[in-house]
């Protein structure tokens, strides 16, 4: 049986312009528009011909960038928004947590606002009164259930507006990223609650920005981009469609933003060049280029995947004695690994031209973030010939939240008596 | 847009619990509470009768030189008054203040404007035994004539549901509107025979005068109060036959103009 079916569903937000926006009644009045000061000037698609249908007692999860079109999917589904054109239909009793507690007045006390907030929500004032009890249990208020809301901290307001609407006990729960708020062990409760609603089989759409809970918890997932969907079907496999697709627009954000300095900062950039680059140059480094390990040139790496460093150097003389070498620093400027040809032991015989110096990483095992990087040619003794001092950048991007500095490859491994799950298969991929 | 009129009297269970908050939070936190209700009005009946009882002194006939009873003759239009202005005011403004409402849950918005209606009724039925209690102390005496007190009420409340309608969804787009209503109803308020009877003999005089004021419908509302309480008299069934209509006619123009820029309060607010 089909919970919700979404069909050719069309959002058009209609944008008002500046001049529109402070456009007063006196004003229309006096010029004569006020039919076409109702109109708007500017349509923004939020979304764009959607098609899916959740089947009954299946949770349901919808993924995507800021501004995809996800809260408006839902507040369509749960009828607070209307679709421009298309058709939704929802079988069975809908609760939508978009926002809890919207409904609260500050001025009366939570018993009171139980109530009001219940009734909104669709239940009736006796339903209300037998799970009372039930609703002030599970948020912890007990004591300040007669206190006034606006006396409340925002984390127990969060608390009674989730427990009021986990308990309207609909056919079909609605979550647009409620949970983001709450404390260490709020959470965890309410995605038991959840938990519980899909062992009985209720229907659950789930919007959410923590793809790991999205892939624990849901049996299908869409991803939206730009109003449209991307890719539906099995959550694994559209979560790392998704994470492909961000890792790509990190990269064009970054090539982006290094040609922006390029161009608008060129001075500016020149001298801090000049500031962070020494030596006399007998070698010059002309050029550096990072590149994955399969060539292709690229600023955005996963811990696992492996770096070139690529040199181009230049020396106008035959120079018998040099050393190369780079090191790679974080954001705090702590040195997370350095090494040189002489470290590791090559004696230098004689260079001349043009030439190329490749690093071959095999894999940067570092954790999130951005890494800066040295690259230099000097004298066994450290005179510098050309040293470039954090003039090349990268960026460290995964679902992991490890801490530290390096990420080692590593696994967990436990007898029988342990008794353990994990969602987070990724953990352990290579 | 029946089906919507429809839906709202399902909601009844919401207005009412609304209307018991909108009054519970009015005095929260005040000392007299909700005795408010009945000193709001008596205060404002002791000013009146000293300023325009005794200061500038009633001169038409019908008052018979007494500032008591102008007083009671300005009683009876101002609480009925004070409940329309009210409601326009707050009505103006509470489609934004509860945005949140109508922006995060299912919530039909028109709930919003019949709750400001209906809350400020019930302001005005507890400023209705406080005139009682003035009217024979001040010399006049209750007449059959106040069963028909009902029927005015329900005229002014379905005249105020369409102006609220109106007002509240058009504010929405125009937020001006609120500073200009206040204005307006300043106006309104001295165009409407309220601070004089319409008995008054500059009005009778002058022809403009007498069919200004009995195009304003807030007239024959205001005399239909005077004529219960005060005067003691039969309603004027024709004329306030045909503001009754006029009621439901700006109730139905009111509900259809907000029925048709409802889908956009989301946005908007």
């Amino acid at each position: 049986m089909t919970a919700i079916d979404v069909e050719d569903v069309s959002r058009i937000y209609q944008k008002y312009s500046a001049r529109h926006r402070f456009q007063t009644f006196k004003s229309s009045i006096v010029k004569g528009d006020i039919f076409k000061a109702l109109k708007p000037d500017e349509l923004v698609t939020a979304l764009d011909k959607v098609s899916f249908k959740v089947k009954e007692g299946t949770t349901f999860g919808i993924i995507g960038e800021n501004g995809s079109g996800k809260s408006t999917l839902l507040k369509i589904v749960a009828g607070i928004a209307k679709p421009t054109s298309g058709r939704v239909t929802v079988r069975g009793k809908v609760s939508a947590l978009i926002e809890l507690g919207a409904g609260f007045h500050p001025e009366i006390t939570g018993r009171e606002n139980v109530y009001i907030n219940g009734i909104m929500l669709g239940l009736s004032k006796k339903e209300i009164h037998r799970k009372f009890d039930e609703i002030v249990k599970f948020a912890e208020l007990e004591k300040f259930i007669d206190a006034p809301v606006k006396t409340y901290s925002s984390g127990m307001y969060m608390r009674l507006g989730f427990s009021i609407a986990i308990n309207v006990n609909p056919d079909i729960l609605l979550i647009d990223e409620v949970l983001a708020v709450g404390d260490a062990s709020f959470v965890p409760k309410c995605l038991d609650r959840i938990d519980d609603f899909r062992r009985r089989k209720k229907t659950i759409l789930f919007v959410s920005h923590d793809l790991s809970t999205v892939e624990k918890v849901c049996d299908q997932v869409i991803w939206l981009k730009e109003g449209k969907i991307q890719a539906v079907g099995e959550p694994k496999r559209v979560i790392d469609a998704y994470l492909q697709d961000i890792v790509e627009k990190q990269e064009e954000d970054f090539e982006e933003r290094q040609r922006t300095i390029d161009r608008e900062k060129e001075q500016e950039w020149q001298e801090e060049r000049r500031e962070n680059r020494w030596g006399k140059r007998e070698i010059e480094i002309a050029k550096v280029r990072l590149r994955g390990l399969d060539g292709k040139e690229k600023h955005v790496f996963s811990p696992d995947e492996g770096m070139i460093i690529e040199m181009d150097v230049k020396s106008s003389s035959r120079i018998q004695d040099f050393v190369f070498g780079i090191g790679i620093f974080n954001s705090q400027g702590i040195c997370c690994y350095g090494t040189n040809t002489k470290l590791e032991d090559f004696e230098p015989i004689s260079i001349e031209g043009e030439a190329k110096a490749v690093c071959r990483i095999e894999a940067l095992n570092l954790i999130n973030g951005t890494y800066y990087l040295d690259v230099a040619i000097h004298k066994r003794d450290g005179y510098p010939y050309d040293y470039h001092r954090k003039l090349y950048s990268f960026l460290i991007s995964s679902l992991h939240q490890d801490e530290g500095i390096v990420r080692p490859k590593h696994s967990w491994d436990f007898s029988p008596q342990i008794k353990m799950k994990t969602s987070k298969k990724r953990m352990s991929d290579p | 847009m029946f089906k919507n009129l429809k839906q709202i009297y399902k909601y009844r269970v919401l207005i009412q619990s609304l209307v018991s908050r909108e009054l519970k939070a009015r005095y929260r936190g005040t000392v007299l509470g909700f005795m408010w209700s009945f000193f709001n009005p008596l205060l404002l009946m002791i000013v009146y009768t000293i300023v325009f009882g005794f200061i500038i002194r009633p001169r038409d006939p019908a008052f018979e030189g007494s500032p008591w009873l102008y007083a009671l003759f300005l009683f009876c239009g101002v609480l009925p008054w004070v409940w329309f202005s009210s409601s326009s005011l707050e009505s103006a403004n509470v489609l934004m203040i509860h945005g949140n409402l109508i922006k995060k849950i299912l919530f039909p918005a028109e709930i919003l404007p019949i709750v400001s209606v209906c809350s400020n009724l019930i302001h005005f039925m507890f400023g209705l035994p406080i005139l009682f209690l003035f009217v024979p102390i001040f010399g006049k005496s209750f007449t059959p004539y106040l069963l028909y007190l009902p029927l005015v009420i329900i005229v002014q409340f379905i005249f105020s549901l369409g102006f609220t309608f109106l007002i509240s969804s058009l504010t929405v787009h125009f937020r001006d509107i609120k500073d200009i209503l206040a204005n307006f109803l300043t106006f309104w308020f001295f165009a409407s025979p309220i601070v004089y009877p319409i008995t008054f003999s500059t009005i009778q005089q002058s022809k403009f005068l007498r069919i200004f004021l009995n195009l304003n419908p807030m007239t024959h509302i205001m005399q239909g109060y005077q004529n219960c309480v005060f005067f003691g008299r039969a309603l004027h069934w024709k004329k306030l036959g045909v503001t009754f209509v006029l009621a439901l006619v700006l109730f139905f123009i009111g509900y259809s103009i907000f029925d048709r820029l409802r889908d956009s309060f989301p946005e908007e607010v």
